[in-house]
């Protein structure tokens, strides 16, 4: 799982880094997104406190880091599982079964929609189209790598590679 | 057919084997031979139309913004591709993403920009990754950069992560989220070519846009200009998905008939079922039945006369056997839930239509809630900021008036009782339970207090009159 509870802190090379993405912009505000990213990187999710920590950063007042944070759907506000498997049941998928493989792994894990299982390990979220249509049904694990043509057995491999990972 | 954006060259993806086949030498010739007004004549000779879904004509486009220096101006390349059926630009930053990048500066040449923002969406981080690696290469070959191939003209390109949002695939919204805000889409006007990113002009182009304008620049707008169907030349990536055999990103002519793209091209319908539906250009745009797959072709023009449009060209086909009532209220559900809540019509809208579908879905619909759905449905479009309220107006409306017969098949009693009300409410959170006539009572009783203790408030009496 994700670490519960952290204080925010960016070393000196991840100072950089925040440095690098100001850079990138004509005002420092433009950097929020990157620098969420930072953090969410790093800890796993986003804390009330880590919204402060990067508004302090880019000199914007907490509350437009928490409505940014809020906004977007990938950035976490709450630890998730360890592997977070973000299923897309949109209509692509939907036709070529992506429902029947969230509902596998939801009862696999005897868990819900955004719920984890009880060892930290997995968490399950559905989610909208994320450009694999063509590669149906599909899953996301931790906002990275992208599993496609899933059938239920190659969820179950997966599911027990990651388990042993 | 040779293709313009998915050519079938192995490793094009590698800086070196671009350039070596020709590639950045458009760019070359642009600043060393044309002027600014060259280049953007050469793109409307072109007749090349946006690729991100409201067709509109690309050199036209850059002809709107400001000529002269004295605001610096910006280019936003939209890699937000959020549209459920399209996954073609995917395939432009995983294949060829120098000759996006290419048209990128050659756009950023022709409007006189100094800096390029290429907004990928988050999930898109293995191709985000891929174009950081590519714009570092561009940048070390000096293709990117302070005076370029030693003229006056210098340009920086950077790319963005979005995190999630569909809606910041629109234009004002996608220039928000850069800014570093809430994707809230903005009204127009001020159109963005005279007030977009930090109030200065800007341009937003699609990633499969840019891509063709290399093209364009060294064979001549004409050359492009006869490819496919005359009113929107070229080629299109068709990303077909769905029921049919061989899905995938199919580089064609524009106009190319559907049946010819669904048969010839992606082996077919599974199973060699009959079609049932197919949306032609990404889930916001009118789905077609099997009669009119029949005469559709794949270009704007074409499909507007039957009753759709080409979007994104991302195509999802369903055969005989589909729920299209289903499919419907999924497709609302998305809306639903991408919709950014700034227009009461679009975002109470959105979970209506969502209610009724469920109703009917879970065997409690009313015949009277297709007329419902419709008027709906026609109530959100065009009563909003941007046109996801359209986007998600139009496949409810078409789909019930096209398909009606499915959508009464599923109503099973009919009596004309007033029924629980299922509709009206507060708009719930992540799950899409209905609420209960109890606990909207509740609610209802719970805010009758407030508003009355509200109508005493001496603000609001200001406010009211
Ligand atoms: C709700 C909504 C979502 C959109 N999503 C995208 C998208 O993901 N990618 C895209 O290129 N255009 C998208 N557009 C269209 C853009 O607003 C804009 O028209 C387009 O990027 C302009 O580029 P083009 O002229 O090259 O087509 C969307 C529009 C709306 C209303
Ligand atoms: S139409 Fe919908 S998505 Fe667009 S601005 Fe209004 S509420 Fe937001
Ligand atoms: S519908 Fe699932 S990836 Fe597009």
């Amino acid at each position: 799982m994700s670490n519960e509870n952290y204080t925010p802190h960016f070393d000196e090379n991840e100072m950089k880094m925040v440095q690098y993405h100001i850079s990138k912009y004509p005002k420092p505000m433009a950097a929020v997104m990157p620098v969420l990213w930072m953090i969410q990187d790093k800890y796993g999710w986003i804390s009330v406190d880590s919204m402060r920590y990067v508004g302090e950063l880019l000199n914007l007042p907490p509350d437009h880091v928490l409505g940014v944070a809020t906004f977007y759907t990938m950035y976490f506000k709450k630890p998730m599982g360890k592997f977070h498997l973000q299923v897309c049941t949109n209509v692509s998928c939907m036709l070529c079964g992506g429902y029947k493989i969230f509902d596998h792994i939801c009862n696999k894990f005897g868990i819900k929609n955004k719920e984890i299982t009880s060892d930290g390990m997995f968490s399950i979220e559905e989610v909208e189209c994320l450009g694999s249509c063509g590669t149906a049904p599909m899953l996301q694990v931790n906002n990275r790598e992208f599993y496609e043509n899933l059938t239920t057995e190659s969820v179950d491999a997966l599911l027990s590679k990651l388990s042993n990972s | 057919m040779e293709k313009i954006i998915l050519r079938d060259i192995p490793d094009l993806d590698n800086i070196d084997v671009y350039v070596a086949n020709g590639g950045y030498s458009s760019l070359k010739k642009v600043i060393a031979e044309m002027t600014p007004d060259q280049v953007i004549d050469e793109v409307k000779k072109s007749g090349l139309r946006g690729r991100g879904g409201a067709c509109f004509s690309t050199g036209m486009k850059w002809s709107f913004m400001p000529k002269g220096n004295e605001k610096p101006k910006f280019l936003c390349c939209n890699g937000d591709e959020s549209e459920p059926g399209s996954f073609k630009d995917r395939e432009i930053f995983e294949k060829n993403p120098h000759q996006f990048i290419e048209g990128a500066l050659i756009a950023a040449y022709a409007m006189g920009i100094g800096a390029v923002y290429t907004y990928i969406r988050g999930e898109y981080w293995k191709w985000f990754n891929i174009m950081e690696k590519s714009v570092a290469d561009a940048y070390k070959k000096g293709f990117i950069g302070k005076n370029l191939f030693g003229s006056n003209f210098s340009v920086e390109m950077y790319n963005h992560m979005g995190a999630g949002a569909y809606i910041c695939g629109e234009e004002t919204s996608l220039m928000n989220s850069l800014e570093g805000k809430r994707g809230y889409p903005r009204v127009k006007p001020p159109f963005p070519a005279v007030s977009g990113m930090w109030g200065n002009p800007t341009t937003i182009n699609n990633i499969e846009t840019l891509a063709n304008v290399p093209a364009i620049i060294n064979k001549g707008g004409e050359w492009f200009s006869k490819i496919g169907d005359p009113r929107q030349p070229g080629t299109l990536l068709f990303g077909v998905s769905g029921d049919v055999n061989k899905p995938g990103v199919y580089e064609l002519p524009t106009g190319i008939p559907l049946m010819e793209l669904i048969n010839d091209h992606c082996g077919g319908v599974k199973d060699g079922k009959e079609i049932k539906m197919v949306i032609p250009g990404g889930s916001s745009m009118p789905p077609l039945t099997r009669e009119e797959c029949l005469i559709a072709k794949m270009d704007n023009e074409s499909l507007k006369e039957v009753g759709s449009m080409i979007g994104t060209a991302g195509v999802i086909v369903m055969a005989e056997g589909t729920d299209v009532v289903d499919v419907i209220r999924r497709v609302t559900k998305f809306y639903y839930h991408e919709s950014c809540g700034q227009c009461t019509p679009c975002r109470e809208g959105c979970g209506w239509m969502l209610k009724v579908l469920n109703r009917i879905m879970d065997g409690s619909g009313r015949k009277s809630d297709l007329d419902l759905l419709i008027s709906v449905a026609e109530n959100i479009e065009g009563n909003t900021i941007c046109a996801l309220g359209d986007a998600a107006a139009w496949p409810v409306k078409h789909a019930v008036r096209k398909f009606r017969k499915d959508f009464e098949a599923k109503i099973k009693d009919d009596t004309p009782l007033p029924v629980l009300n299922k509709v009206h409410g507060l708009r719930e959170s992540d799950e899409y339970d209905t609420i209960t006539f109890q606990s909207e009572q509740e609610v209802v009783e719970g805010l009758i207090g407030t508003v009355q203790e509200l109508s005493q408030n001496e603000d609001v009496k200001r406010f009211s009159s």
